[in-house]
């Protein structure tokens, strides 16, 4: 294990370094770009034995990717925002297919207006392809979620595409000291890939094929149900990785001062760290926040959500996120679960931080403030405007 | 060298299938893949062949075979032969097999692709001239006059793109064209390209009975005659330099090519006047930049 | 090695199902013979053995045995390239009988 200095980016590289995928096929988007340099670095240096396919667009990187998987073999890509969108075909393909793929997203706006920075519509748009979703919130947890996404996703009972989510700049170019594994420890907490149904010259495979109104149904049937399995393969991962690298992780949601919480505001990715300090300042000035941030968007941790919300007066999701004319993708999946859990508590949803935008501990605090005033419906922070 | 009718494979690896009668992109499927043999990695987009050939529970495919997304034929490709290289393995060969819309309109970049990083990939398109699979609409390999759905009333107004020159000008290590009606020819390229190293590209004329507007039992007369009339050279592009694989034998046989497809049956005395002078410029330049000396030929 | 036809296995559970989609190459469970309207008929006594039926055949139907052939009537769709291709006149189609 060595101790560095290094962005998100850098650690997510690392991180895949460690899980060796032979086949790496990536197209460059900001703020993404690091990270294949980095492995295009690894692979020319010969510190990662893999293929570096350089492709011509990022249909054909996760196109690629896919072949790579149907061949046997562990793969990697990593894209962001219209490199996503422009993907998107072959991310159902990957699911349906049940190639389990490991994907970087960096998470970025989306155009138009163009922007570069972050926030989180990108994956969000695709969080129904049914791929495995997790967002970091900071270079250590990517890293480390680089790992442990290939022992999940190629589980045998799960064997499905995982997209792993870094919010652009705020995670991906900031520099953090990141623990390192070294290759030994990691090569025994990730066991070798064991396809199943791969391309087999003593047993020929036919893959990829349509199923007519009959049998359809079965095997969408049957994704679902791996995406859901995968929640004992992610403790699973999350145990061993404790026992080998001593770094604990929480499973599908990480709570903050919740158990007396009367208002709970749920975020996913890089927000959290923010909206905790908000979260102990309206503890200071007498409102009993609590923060319950999101690691896995899918599986979708309903349950969890609704005991840990169970007790709350009020909830608010923050998200970088809208679906223009409903609400956050987030809140709507939030709410979901709150109604099937027979939780009606009044609920707010705060739209931050699109395009880049700064959100400050002063806008979270508000949103605490606003909870313990009853105030409910969807809003975007920094615009007063009430939304009818 | 062609394999000889008696030497090729009794192996059948594409069988069953829901092909029309008659349909010549099933054939061109069925003869590369016996040149080929079981150690071919077959890869067909969303097109005809795979819909014909991959309902579950029936699969046609013999040999290991997989669909890819439309666009991304050449791309999946490239990502199967490094994966198996990646395993350890070596002794294989991946084919791509896509129609004319999946190679030249909505493939040809991911195509581009491969052939630019020189990926150890045999890409056949079997060029039936619309897409078929949908009921016939305009791609851009639609020759010019033909009828197709969405060409409705006077036809296609341009010519087919050329494929097999835009293969060769990325400087491809093999490119030809081919033709079911000639299928000793196509056998010998398809073999020829497996031996090469790098991104091979064979452009298979390959007539729809359907969507041409043709009994199902004329498929090879008319392959056999787009080769004859001219309309379709059949050739080689290699180590930068193309070779005529045969000449046209009989240049008058254009019009009763053309008359006999219900596509081009509106077709008024102007339209086919030009439709020969496409021909003819075509030849015109063949004559002047590829080698056309037959003796020339080495097999 | 070809495609067999092989029994239409049970699907009745989620677990009749493989994982993904991949499954045994060259399983056919249906017949195509449905389709023809016409049938090809081999007369031995003209056939040369020239094997262009066999080398032509979009399906691949035509089964050769050394120079002789016979046709795979379950899966021959009776397009009627054989007889085309057939310089000997030993294949004539004959209207199917249902």
């Amino acid at each position: 294990m060595t101790r560095e200095f290094i962005s998100g980016n850098d650690a997510l590289a690392q991180g895949v370094r460690l899980a060796s995928p032979k086949v790496i096929s990536a197209y460059p988007i900001t703020p993404q770009t690091t990270v294949v340099e980095r492995l295009s670095e690894m692979v020319g240096d010969g510190s990662l034995d893999a293929e570096f396919i350089h492709v011509e667009s990022e249909h054909s990187a996760l196109s690629c990717a896919i072949g790579a998987s149907a061949a046997g073999v562990r793969t990697f890509t990593a894209t962001s925002s219209q490199g996503l969108l422009y993907m998107a075909e072959c991310l159902p393909y990957a699911a349906g297919g049940r190639f389990p793929i490991v994907m970087m997203n960096a998470n970025r706006s989306v155009a138009l207006p163009w922007n570069i920075y972050g926030d989180q519509r990108d994956s969000l748009l695709l969080l129904d392809s049914g791929w495995m979703q997790a967002y970091a919130q900071d270079a250590q947890e990517g890293l480390d979620l680089a790992l442990m996404s290939y022992r999940i996703a190629e589980d045998p009972e799960v064997s499905t595409p995982f997209m792993i989510n870094l919010d652009g700049f705020r995670l991906t170019h900031t520099y953090e000291v990141v623990e390192v594994p070294d290759k030994e420890s990691a090569d025994r907490f990730l066991p070798p890939f064991r396809p199943i149904g791969s391309i087999d010259f003593k047993d020929p495979q036919n893959i990829g094929f349509s199923a007519g109104p009959e049998h359809n149904v079965f095997f969408k049937y049957k994704a679902h149900r791996a995406v859901l399995r995968s929640r004992s393969a992610i403790a699973g991962s999350e145990k061993a990785f404790s026992d080998i690298f001593g770094r604990e992780y929480t499973g599908l949601i990480e709570e903050y001062r919740c158990e007396d919480a009367d208002h709970i505001l749920i975020t996913l990715g890089s927000a959290s760290g923010l909206c905790r300090h908000a979260a102990d300042a309206a503890r200071s000035e007498g409102i009993r926040a609590g923060v319950l941030r999101i690691r896995y968007m899918r599986p979708f941790p309903a349950e969890e959500i609704a005991a840990a919300v169970s007790g709350a007066k009020s909830v608010s999701v923050l998200e970088a996120d809208v679906s223009f004319g409903g609400s956050g993708a987030v809140f709507s999946n939030v709410g979901a679960a709150l109604f099937s859990a027979g939780l009606s508590m009044p609920s707010s949803n705060y739209i931050g931080g699109l395009g880049g935008r700064r959100i400050s501990q002063g806008d979270v605090r508000r949103i605490f403030s606003d909870m313990a005033a009853g105030k409910t419906g969807v809003r975007f922070i920094g615009i007063e405007e009430g939304l009818q | 060298m062609s394999p000889p009718v008696p030497e090729l494979s009794d192996d059948e690896f594409f069988y069953g299938h829901k092909a029309c009668a008659g349909c010549g992109g099933s054939l061109a499927v069925r003869i590369a893949l016996k040149v080929l043999g079981e150690r071919a990695v077959a890869v067909l987009p969303a097109g005809c062949m795979s819909a014909v050939g991959f309902n579950f529970p029936q699969l046609c495919f013999a040999n290991n075979a997989i669909i890819s997304t439309f666009a991304g034929t050449a791309s999946m490709m490239t990502g199967i032969e490094a994966g198996l290289r990646a395993r350890g393995i070596t002794d294989f060969k991946v084919v791509g097999f896509a129609g004319d819309g999946g190679t030249a309109d909505i493939g040809i970049q991911a195509l581009s692709g491969a052939i630019d990083r020189g990926d150890d990939v045999i890409y056949i398109c079997y060029d039936n001239e619309a897409y078929m699979n949908t009921g016939t609409q305009k791609s851009s390999l639609t020759p010019f006059g033909a009828r197709t759905t969405t060409t409705p009333f006077k036809g296609n107004v341009r010519d087919k793109k050329d494929m097999f020159e835009i293969a060769a000008a990325h400087g491809i290590p093999y490119a030809a064209t081919a033709s079911v009606g000639y299928l000793n020819d196509y056998m010998r390229k398809v073999a020829k390209a497996a031996e090469i190293k790098g991104t091979k590209y064979i452009h298979v004329i390959a007539p729809c009975p359907t969507g041409w507007g043709a009994g199902s039992d004329e498929t090879i007369e008319l392959a056999k005659e787009a080769v004859d009339c001219g309309l379709w050279p059949l050739a080689e592009y290699e180590n930068g330099e193309f070779t005529l694989s045969m000449r046209a034998k009989d240049p008058s046989l254009l019009d009763g090519h053309i008359r006999r497809q219900g596509r081009f049956r509106h077709l008024t005395s102007e339209d086919m006047e030009h439709i020969r002078e496409l021909r003819d410029r075509r030849w015109d330049r063949i004559e002047r930049k590829w080698n056309t000396d037959q003796r020339r030929r080495t097999q | 090695m070809r495609p067999r036809l092989v029994d239409p296995p049970k699907f009745g559970s989620p677990d009749d199902y493989p994982e993904g989609t991949s499954f045994e190459a060259g399983h056919l469970t249906a017949v195509n013979s449905g389709w023809r309207r016409v049938r090809p008929e081999i007369d031995g006594g003209r056939c040369t053995g020239c094997l262009l039926c066999y080398l032509h055949c979009p399906d691949g139907t035509i089964i050769r045995n050394g120079r002789t052939v016979a046709v795979d009537y379950d899966f021959c769709k009776g397009c009627g390239i054989c007889a085309k291709m057939c310089k000997a006149g030993a294949i004539k189609m004959e209207k199917e009988h249902a």
